[in-house]
């Protein structure tokens, strides 16, 4: 081997070697995770169209833990901190967790790398869902969720429930039956959304906001509803990791290794509807994040589900409050603008690398 | 390796099962012992690969008995099942890249804790089955771009790792070479008289089952037409009356399978 060669291949060894030290420790790699992940959080919340010095952001946010702080900040800075930009970010974390989650539980079910959140209808359903509420000329708001959000969260779950119901059966296998399904529903759904979009008049822009998502209706009490659907649901994800790792080789192999195949099906489709229903209810369709979120952690650490998913979940936080961070910093832009420009160029990458067949 | 007076390790009585509208076994009786070792032959259609789902719970039987390890199999967990019966696939296929050391992890499944994951003993076991089948080399690679000889030991592997009682194969040397065949049927024979795991295997190749195998079993049309050894069940009028071919073609097979060195039957 020439010297230039030996030159490449020793970093890449050592690289290797780095990755599987890092691996044999899923503890230390979610700690530096989530670590990582509060710094972003700080950043974010400091940074804004009103800049706040870090050590008076870090201030204020002790100073609400309760801790003695010397108030040496103006009151406004203390309401953009706490009223307006705390709980944007911290809903951009548990969007962005919930939407990587959920990619990585459909990517893992439905063992397909190119699946996301919305891969059975929940988008399709969600946007007309949304679009309809819009329509209606009706004003009800319970705990700081409209008409928008009920119907946007009843609009993905309805979705998914009409995609297992005809999707089941069927002269092909469960899960392409499934796709096919979803492909399909969503599909018609679209074009009620299209419907919708074309009657909808001088309305038109607020359903493109939805479309595109974004962050800027966050507030403590939505927060605070949605919170514990999407933690709860990635929790009970993160609990049957395992069985997502059964299901790596096929249905048929899982069930020869144990998994109750026809049970777990549901749970985790539903776990996974439930999470990215919730998330879509909160800030509409962001995508990307579910699924550019658990490739590359799998490019890191590997498929293996008891890792991915927890890092998902860290890695797609960041993801989300840093590209808010950019829309917010870009002139109050869609944040889906900002995902879709980080992930599709990722997407493209992502294609050009699969390989033709995956046969074993 | 025959353990005397043991429970059967499987037995199927009488068992009839299908798929949807269409039926498949039509009253199929076997039993087989702990340690033995037990090739399942017939054509294409017949219900070979049917008895192995019924056998593993995946397939309800329609009537009749399945018993593993002497219990009814439809009273069995899918843990349970696992641990007393591991399953090598033809074939299977990836998502994702994939280190062939984790692949043949997934046949700890049925023994770790679902929350703490594989402990010190599952590793343990995944580099015992990764040397015992010969691939500790192969342990970092990605799974997806071996050759399907290598693949093939991967599954085998797993279900080594898995360590149950019993192993069943269905068509392992499918896509192999001749080398590769007779180096699979060599390890299943030397799983079977070292560790006492008792083998049943789906074959389609009557020389190389007839080379390696002790007892035969013969399945036509939903039912077992005959159980033995090969010099009884492969008779020349019955594989003549069964496949519809000239049993000539099975000793030019038979001469290549001795020249490639398998020492068989022990």
């Amino acid at each position: 081997m020439t010297g230039g060669a030996r030159l490449l291949v020793l970093p890449r060894a050592r690289a290797r070697q780095g990755a599987d030290a890092l691996r044999r420790r899923p503890g230390l790699l979610v700690g530096l995770g989530l670590a990582a992940l509060v710094i972003a959080v700080l950043a974010a919340v400091a940074a804004g169209s009103v800049a706040i010095a870090p050590a008076d952001t870090l201030g204020i946010l002790l100073r609400a833990l309760g801790l003695p702080v010397e108030a040496s900040w103006s009151p406004a800075a203390e309401t953009i901190v706490l009223d307006l930009r705390l709980p944007r970010v911290l809903t951009a974390v548990v969007v962005g967790a919930g939407l990587a989650v959920a990619g990585a539980t459909f990517q893992g079910l439905l063992r397909n790398p190119l699946a996301d959140p919305y891969v059975l209808g929940t988008a399709s359903g969600a946007a007309l869902g949304a679009a309809i509420a819009v329509l209606v000329p009706v004003r009800a708001v319970i705990l700081e969720f409209g008409l928008l959000n009920a119907l946007a969260f009843a609009g993905a779950l309805g979705a998914v429930a009409v995609v297992w119901a005809l999707g089941r059966g069927g002269a092909f296998a469960p899960l392409t039956g499934l796709l096919l399904t979803g492909y399909a529903v969503g599909s018609l759904l679209a074009a009620g959304l299209a419907m919708t979009m074309y009657l909808s008049g001088a309305n038109l822009r607020q359903i493109f906001a939805f479309l595109l998502g974004g962050l800027e209706g966050s507030s403590w009490l939505r927060l605070a509803v949605a919170a514990p659907l999407i933690v709860g649901g990635t929790i009970a994800i993160a609990a049957r990791a395992r069985v997502l790792d059964g299901l790596l080789l096929g249905e048929e192999a899982a069930a020869h290794l144990g998994v109750n195949v026809r049970r777990e099906r549901v749970i985790l489709l539903g776990l996974g509807s439930l999470v990215t229903a919730a998330a879509v209810a909160v800030s509409g369709l962001i995508g990307f994040v579910g699924l550019v979120a658990p490739h590359v952690v799998r490019l890191l650490v590997g498929p293996s589900a008891r890792l991915v998913v927890p890092l998902s979940a860290v890695f797609g936080a960041a993801l989300l409050v840093l590209a808010d961070l950019g829309a917010r910093l870009a002139g109050e832009i869609p944040v889906g603008v900002v995902t879709a420009l980080i992930g599709a160029p990722f997407f493209v990458v992502l294609l050009r690398r699969a390989r033709l067949g995956y046969e074993l | 390796m025959l353990v005397p007076g043991a429970l059967p390790v499987a037995v199927l009585r009488g068992v009839t099962a299908g798929y949807r509208d269409r039926l498949v076994l039509r009253g199929v009786d076997l039993t087989i012992a702990a340690g033995e070792r037990v090739a399942l032959l017939g054509p294409n259609g017949a219900g070979k690969s049917t008895i192995l789902r019924v056998l593993a719970g995946i397939l309800p039987a329609r009537s009749g008995e399945v018993l593993l390890g002497g219990d009814p199999v439809a009273r069995l967990g899918r843990g349970q099942v696992a641990r007393r019966l591991a399953a090598v696939p033809g074939q299977a296929s990836l998502p994702f890249a994939t280190r062939v050391e984790e692949v043949v992890g997934l046949g700890r499944l049925p023994h770790e804790d679902p929350f703490r994951g594989p402990r010190a003993e599952d590793r343990a076991a995944v580099t015992a089955a990764l040397e015992r089948v010969g691939i500790t080399a192969l342990r970092d690679r990605d799974a997806r771009e071996l050759s399907l000889g290598e693949r093939q030991l991967v599954l085998l592997a797993l279900a080594v790792a898995q360590g149950a009682p019993l192993l069943v194969l269905d068509e392992p040397t499918v896509h192999l070479d001749l080398h590769h065949q007779v180096a699979v049927m060599e390890l299943l024979a030397d799983l079977n008289a070292r560790d006492g795991t008792t083998i049943l295997a789906v074959l389609h190749d009557l020389a190389l089952a007839r080379h390696f195998f002790p007892r035969l079993v013969l399945v036509d049309g939903g039912r077992v037409v005959a159980d033995g050894p090969p010099r009884l069940v492969l008779r020349p009028e019955r594989v003549r009356a069964v496949y519809g071919v000239d049993p000539g073609i099975l000793d030019a097979r038979a001469e290549a399978v001795e020249l490639n060195g398998g020492a068989g039957l022990r």
